[in-house]
């Protein structure tokens, strides 16, 4: 059977639960400082896989409530979308 | 790493550093390893302010000569940086060259002098046509453009981790680094400085140094220094990662537009916009979007059918002449390094050691002249040609 710690919680990044719980271990205690270390948020899901599981780790390690933890910044476009459509409105190059 | 620890602290240092960007970290980590006691205040995470929100460029690009030199010894830095700091945290450190592309003859003829410079001091930097550019860049459109001026040894680094590294090193040698912990403002008697107040609590220290970029302002108005440094909005995208082709760090001094690929294979753009609003607040334009991605795939439209991941700001601080100011205050040990006008990031290496050097009274290993606070008063600026 698969060790929890072996646990890929940010797909992008292929960063795992034993890291997660590793960095928070050293001090590390906000979403955002984590998501500068691991890259955990940065990838093109956006945090959407692991924004949730890590911030259930940071309320058990400092024992606040889920609620009281700080999400971190949520960063636009809400969605990826192509540069083309951006520059021209349309996709494609109008070049 | 946490806040909220401040308290219980014996609340005193032979050096209190107030900002937890690269320069401030560097420092921590120069005195440290010197032997100074020093603490270190950050209002956010280390990096959180211009420098985590940086485009972290490397170059030797400058057109002055105190520049390059501190270029130069950064560049000297980097490639052992990593396990210089403790190999626990990948800086990312790629050199995969930095390209200034001139559009009228008027910027080339600039960039040519620039290159001259840097070749009197080695730094192994040339001139390019648009031919060899297109040959050495397939992908991009050299239409318009007249040459450009290209360092190969220039390149990228994280910025978050380049910071976080160097906190982390600085606290392993004995440094106490407070992330989450605002500095209310200066203390100061009789014209010197005697600590900071952080929470309401009152720090002592014989010298301060504030490195604490826009923030800095404020920090020095509140012992009546006066720092001529403004705030200026500046925005980055980036791009799902794709297979990375080595794409360096293209400057288009036309519009001010840049881009550059990542190691994970992302793309970076951003573009100088004259009517961002001039705040040290982050925040988000869609009109940004749009302009960034019509000019950057223009030079590069290969890139039209990649995604936007995400985009962000941060700010600049800004100094008349676009030059940092590093020197000792008119409060005696308060000194500052500030002001680095969006180039500051990649002089960390050099900000950390001249700090040390200043702080133990010992010859700094660039003559810094050039960067005194009183040049302002003076009218003796000290521009920048190469700034963007």
């Amino acid at each position: 059977m698969m060790k929890e710690d072996d646990v890929i919680i940010c797909r992008c990044e292929e960063i795992t639960l034993e890291e997660i719980r590793s960095w928070i271990g050293k001090g590390y205690r906000h979403f955002d400082e984590l998501k500068r270390i691991l890259r955990v948020g940065m990838g093109p899901c956006q945090g959407r896989g692991c924004r949730d599981i890590i911030l259930r780790e940071l309320a058990k390690a400092t024992g606040e409530p889920l609620d009281k933890i700080d999400p971190g910044t949520i960063r636009p476009p809400v969605k990826p979308i192509k540069l083309g459509l951006c520059a021209y409105g349309k996709e494609g190059s109008s070049i | 790493m946490s806040g909220n620890k401040a308290q219980n602290e014996k609340r005193t240092a032979d050096a209190i550093i107030v900002g937890g960007g690269v320069h401030g970290a560097s420092a921590a980590y120069h005195l440290a390893k010197e032997g100074a006691s020093v603490a270190l205040f950050e209002k956010g995470y280390l990096s959180s302010g211009g420098s985590g929100r940086s485009a972290a460029g490397l170059r030797q690009h400058f057109g002055t000569e105190v520049n390059c030199r501190l270029a130069k010894y950064n560049l000297e830095c980097f490639p052992t940086l990593q396990n210089d700091l403790g190999g626990e945290l990948d800086l990312e450190f790629t050199q995969w060259g930095y390209l200034w592309v001139a559009y009228t003859e008027e910027s080339m003829t600039q960039l040519e002098k620039n290159v001259s410079l840097q070749k009197s001091l080695d730094i192994p930097s040339e001139n390019l046509t648009p031919g060899e550019m297109k040959r050495r860049w397939p992908y991009l459109n050299v239409e318009r453009m007249i040459g450009a001026a290209f360092c190969a040894k220039d390149g990228h680094i994280n910025p978050h981790t380049l910071t976080m590294a160097y906190g982390r090193a600085a606290e392993k040698l004995g440094a106490r680094i407070f992330t989450y912990t605002p500095a209310d403002k200066l203390l100061a008697s009789r014209g010197r400085i005697t600590g900071v107040q952080v929470a309401g609590e009152s720090w002592s220290a014989p010298r301060v140094l504030l490195t604490a970029g826009p923030w800095s302002t404020a920090l020095a108005a509140s012992v009546g220094v006066e720092l001529p440094v403004t705030s200026e909005r500046h925005n980055l995208l980036v791009t799902e990662p794709i297979e990375p082709f080595n794409c360096p760090m293209t400057l288009c001094l036309d519009d001010g537009a840049y881009f550059k690929q990542v190691p994970n294979g992302s793309f970076f753009f951003g573009r100088d916009d004259p009517d961002e609003p001039k705040t040290i607040e982050s925040g988000n334009s869609a009109k940004f979007l749009e302009g960034v991605t019509k000019s950057v795939l223009q030079r590069i439209p290969a890139l039209a059918g990649v995604r936007v991941i995400h985009q962000w700001s941060g700010p600049y601080d800004v100094t008349p002449d676009h030059q940092a100011i590093i020197d000792w205050t008119p409060v005696e040990g308060l000194w500052v390094n500030c002001g680095w006008s969006g180039h500051g990031l990649q002089f960390g290496p050099s900000g950390g050691r001249l700090a040390k050097e200043m702080f133990f009274g010992e010859k700094t290993f660039v003559d810094i002249r050039n960067f005194r606070l009183s040049r302002f008063e003076e009218g003796d600026l000290f521009m920048e040609p190469a700034f963007i």
